[in-house]
């Protein structure tokens, strides 16, 4: 279990910038995601803090020691990859015990036939049976120990992998998009048994996603990459509710944030101390589905017509075309609320303190933001 | 109406495409037609026939000649040419096979991660393969030249005294085997690359995560199972070519000296076509095909069994 | 805190080890073809000395190339090696190809049998049926012609695997709508299925190129007049009719017959590379 500094860390392959200097700190004990679209370098972080590539400029620290020198095997981490990486000729339960094996047997003892046979050797090896036997019943894989992974579906190898990284109590668990691989279904599954072992083994997290419902719904912090640089870093209610960039705001959350160009009278009626905006052109404000409701079109800022209704059941998202706003403005609504329909004309109302403001640049302008009218 | 409609539904057939059948059955036996013929005329019968013929005392252009079931294979049990033939050939066969998928692994193993220069490095190690044997034979044959071949005259730079490689019972199997693993050694090459590229890079990365100390141990744990299959494939591949030797044998030393190369297709050529003994070239010849069988057979049922799940 | 990091161009101990490895080997692998032609470019008084040197103090590159042409008639050679060689790679495409497609695509009754035929055939390598072959072209009177050099190869059960794995994995689709276009089988055949099956092809004909130039055992046998010999049986004729004193000829004779296919190899080198390593992995 420790903490992770990420220090400065710069990568570029042949001319093209991966990471653009990313600082970093993992806590001791935290499962801290990091989310972004492909391409945004966040894979390649998490390789490099594993030690399976270098970084050009920068330093990590583990557990406040220095460890750029370090191959990946002597790092006592763990990683879990995208397709599992299991050893396709070994059982489950070889595939957990290989980093047993590597770490605690000479390579005397690692022979096959003879190695057993050797003094001492047979003690590690029922220590490292009795190990693995421990994390399969944990990870509920026990019966399917002498199978091999062809034999597997998505969600057993998924365990196996995991029953690997967990067998060694590494310093910190590094997963690269573990759930990508499996059906829908199974993802919302392995979510939260992921997060329930997390809590149960205690120990650091860095989980590498592009999907932002895992990282929101599994993590104590998030950290939102675009680009090769950390646009913010925060827990799901700072990075959700009160975004630093535009981008941030735009990536989490689903329906996708509501945004707006906002001019200077727009402004005003909206309640906003347009005097405090250094630069009013390019002023853009942006509200979640949840903080407006509908109101009568006549006098209100913001209104237009209803193109499309979604019906979730539990939920109504109301799809309005607003003058102001370049994509459809979505809305969610009460199904036992009367429905608009298709068509008609309502005016929104927008909760003052749920209303963000981003400038030109998409920086998020936190003192703008007035009473409401 | 009831009536009528049963009395008026049995008779009428569902339409398939049945119709079409008989039609693209016959145009498919035209396809087929020469290539079964061939087959039979140019394969097949000849099988049979050369069974056959190892049961007679045949001798080619003879008008007399009789069934003598098994004596062929009889005499041939008692002559020592030919187990002397089928032990060097055996040994050819070890040393060729060892010789080139070791050193074809080697080099492809080599070849991981030298970049831009791998196709290069590719393109001379293949080179032999396609050369023409026998001209490269007698290539060899002449850098094998007691007095005035290359491979004399660079030994003698380190000390070792010049041998007539070819004339010396002791070194003449050994040269052909050298000339067999340095003309075979490229295609071993060629498939363990293929092999090789069809390892998961993530299988590295994570031996390396689980602590694989050294690129021995990840050979170990990683490239020499999931190349298993290929190499077994390689193995009998390279065996089956290997009992064929033939060129290199004829060209540079005639079975000789005193026997010391002679291989089983040789025999086989001097009895058949050197002294007409048909009868007795072809019960050689079955006893050929029968190795052949058995390697083949191990290829297609030990490889394809143990391919492992992936 | 800072530490600039030398990138992954390192030149480490290990890479100097395996390029020199590399490099060795390489010698040794190209030794006998950089001997045979330095050896073709020198006069018999630099051949014949124990003092040995690569590039010839004299070039005699003339006098055993234009002997090489002349005396053994290597022109022929070359030809008859062509003639060979096209023809039984073009019989053996015009009888495989048909019948892997009908294999492939067609049901028809004797399919297994057939399929089990060619799979059967597989295993027999040539050199056991040649007594019988040569026995029944001794019948016919078709020894020593063009004839007993290509028919024995006509089939090729191989390329009637490989033709037929390939055709398997093109879409019925595309032979039935041709079917319903009211093509006719054979036009299916050379239409539909040869444009599509380029790389499979071309490594068929890569593949039985290189084994019929290069092939010994059978010409050997089949043929003794020197006018119909194939590259390889004229090499070794010559060696046998000349040696010891014309080693510059022999090996210039050796260097054409060799470069061929060595030239076509180093100009389409992935072609023939794709290819054997696809006809091995089948």
């Amino acid at each position: 279990m420790a903490r992770i500094e990420i220090d400065g860390i710069t990568k570029t392959f042949g001319r093209t910038p991966v990471l653009r200097g990313i600082d970093l700190d993992v806590g001791s004990g935290e499962f801290l995601s990091l989310v972004g679209p492909s391409g945004c370098g966040k894979s390649t972080l998490l390789r490099i803090i594993a030690g399976l590539t270098r970084e050009d400029r920068g330093a990590i620290r583990l557990a406040g020691a220095g460890v750029d020198h370090l191959p990946a095997r002597d790092r006592d981490l763990a990683m879990v990859f995208q397709n599992y990486a299991l050893y396709p000729h070994l059982t489950v339960a070889e595939n957990i015990a290989v980093p047993l094996v590597m770490r605690r047997l000479t390579p005397a003892q690692r022979l096959p036939l003879v190695g057993r046979r050797l003094s001492g050797s047979r003690a590690a090896h029922a220590a490292i049976a009795a190990d693995v036997a421990r994390v399969a019943e944990t990870l509920g894989i026990a019966a399917l120990a002498n199978r091999r992974p062809g034999e597997l579906s998505g969600g057993q190898r998924q365990r196996v992998a995991l029953g690997r990284a967990m067998v060694r109590r590494p310093k910190a668990f590094l997963m690269d998009e573990p759930l990508s691989n499996l059906d829908a279904k199974l993802r919302v599954e392995m979510r939260a048994e992921i997060a329930a072992l997390h809590r149960r083994l205690e120990t650091t997290f860095v989980y590498v996603t592009h999907d932002q419902a895992e990282a929101m719904t599994m993590s104590d912090r998030i950290a939102v990459m675009m680009d090769g640089s950390i646009l913010q870093v925060g827990t799901p209610d700072e990075v959700y509710a009160d975004p630093d960039d535009l981008r941030v705001a735009e990536f989490v959350g689903s329906p996708k944030i509501n945004v707006i160009a906002a001019d200077g009278p727009l402004a005003v009626a909206l309640g906003l101390d347009v005097a405090r905006v250094p630069d009013p052109m390019g002023l853009r404000l942006a509200f979640r589905a949840e903080a407006a409701t509908l109101v009568d079109p006549t006098g209100a800022a913001l209104a237009g017509p209803v193109v499309h209704l979604e019906n979730f059941g539990g939920d109504l998202m109301v799809h309005l075309a607003i003058a102001a706003a370049t994509a459809l403005v979505v809305l969610r609504r009460d199904p036992h609320d009367p429905r608009p329909r298709i068509g008609e004309t309502w005016g929104l109302s927008i909760r003052p303190d749920r209303l963000l403001a981003f400038d030109a640049a998409g920086q998020r302008l936190r003192s703008i933001v007035g009473r409401a009218a | 109406m009831t009536d009528m409609t049963i009395a008026s539904t049995p008779a009428a057939p569902i339409a398939t495409d049945r119709p079409r059948r008989p039609h693209e059955e016959r145009a498919a036996w035209g396809l087929v037609a020469p290539a079964a013929t061939l087959i039979v005329v140019i394969l097949a019968l000849p099988l049979i026939v050369v069974v056959a013929l190892s049961l007679t005392d045949y001798q080619l252009g003879a008008k007399l000649w009789r069934f003598v079931g098994l004596a062929n294979y009889a005499d041939l049990a008692k002559d020592p040419v030919f187990w002397r033939s089928i032990a060097n050939t055996a040994l050819y066969a070890v040393a060729v096979v060892a010789g080139s998928t070791g050193l074809g692994l080697a080099v492809a193993l080599m070849l991981q991660g030298t970049g831009a220069l791998a196709p290069l490095w590719r393109t001379i190690f293949f080179l032999p393969v396609m050369a023409s044997l026998v001209a490269m034979a007698i290539v060899w044959e002449f850098m094998l030249h007691p007095t005035f071949g290359l491979v004399n005259a660079v030994l003698g730079l380190v000390g070792v005294a010049p041998m007539n490689w070819l004339q010396n019972g002791a070194t003449a199997l050994p040269a052909l085997a050298v000339i067999g693993v340095w003309q075979q050694f490229g295609f071993a090459m060629v498939l363990f690359l293929a092999g090789l590229s069809g390892i998961p890079t993530a299988l590295y990365d994570a031996a390396e995560m689980d602590g694989a100390p050294s690129a021995w141990a990840r050979f170990r744990l990683v490239t020499w199972p999931l190349l298993a299959p290929v190499t077994l494939f390689v193995v009998v591949i390279s065996t089956i070519r290997s009992f064929q030797v033939f060129d290199t044998v004829h060209a540079l030393t005639r079975g000789g000296p005193n026997k010391a190369t002679e291989v089983l297709l040789y025999t086989m050529y001097a009895e058949g076509f050197e002294f007409f003994r048909t009868g007795r070239a072809a019960a050689i010849a079955v006893v050929f095909v029968a190795a052949m069988l058995v390697l083949t057979l191990t290829k297609v049922l030990v490889v394809e069994k143990r391919i492992p799940a992936r | 805190m800072t530490r600039l990091v030398l990138s992954s161009r390192r030149i480490t101990v290990g890479a100097v080890v395996r390029n020199a490895t590399l490099l060795a080997l390489a010698v040794v692998t190209l030794a006998p073809f950089v001997w045979m032609v330095s050896t073709s470019l020198k006069a018999p008084d630099e051949i014949l000395t124990t003092d040995l040197h690569l590039w010839p103090h004299r070039f005699a590159a003339d006098e055993n190339y234009s002997r090489a042409f002349a005396a053994v008639p290597l022109g022929r050679y070359l030809l008859n090696g062509v003639i060979v060689t096209a023809t039984i790679l073009a019989l053996q495409l015009i009888i495989a190809v048909p019948a892997a497609f009908a294999l492939a695509k067609s049901e028809f009754r004797g399919r297994r049998l057939l399929f089990g035929a060619v799979l059967f055939g597989l295993l027999v390598p040539y050199h056991a049926i040649a007594v019988p072959l040569f026995v029944g072209l001794h019948a016919l009177g078709l020894l020593d012609t063009y004839a007993a050099l290509v028919t024995p190869f006509s089939i090729s059960v191989f390329g009637i695997f490989l033709m037929r794995q390939f055709f398997q994995s093109l879409p019925d689709d595309l032979v039935d709508a041709a079917r319903m276009d009211g093509m006719s089988e054979l036009a299916i055949v050379w239409r539909v299925m040869v444009p599509a099956a380029g790389p499979a092809i071309s490594a068929f004909a890569i593949f039985s190129a290189v084994a019929h130039w290069n092939d010994y055992f059978w010409p050997l046998i089949a043929v003794s007049s020197d006018t119909l010999f194939t590259p390889p049986l004229g090499v070794v004729a010559f060696r046998n009719d000349d040696a010891g004193t014309n080693y510059g000829v022999l090996m210039a004779a050796a260097t054409v017959i060799v470069t061929p296919l060595v030239a076509a190899f180093l100009l389409a080198q992935r072609r023939f590379v794709e290819g054997i390593a696809f006809t091995g992995v089948k």
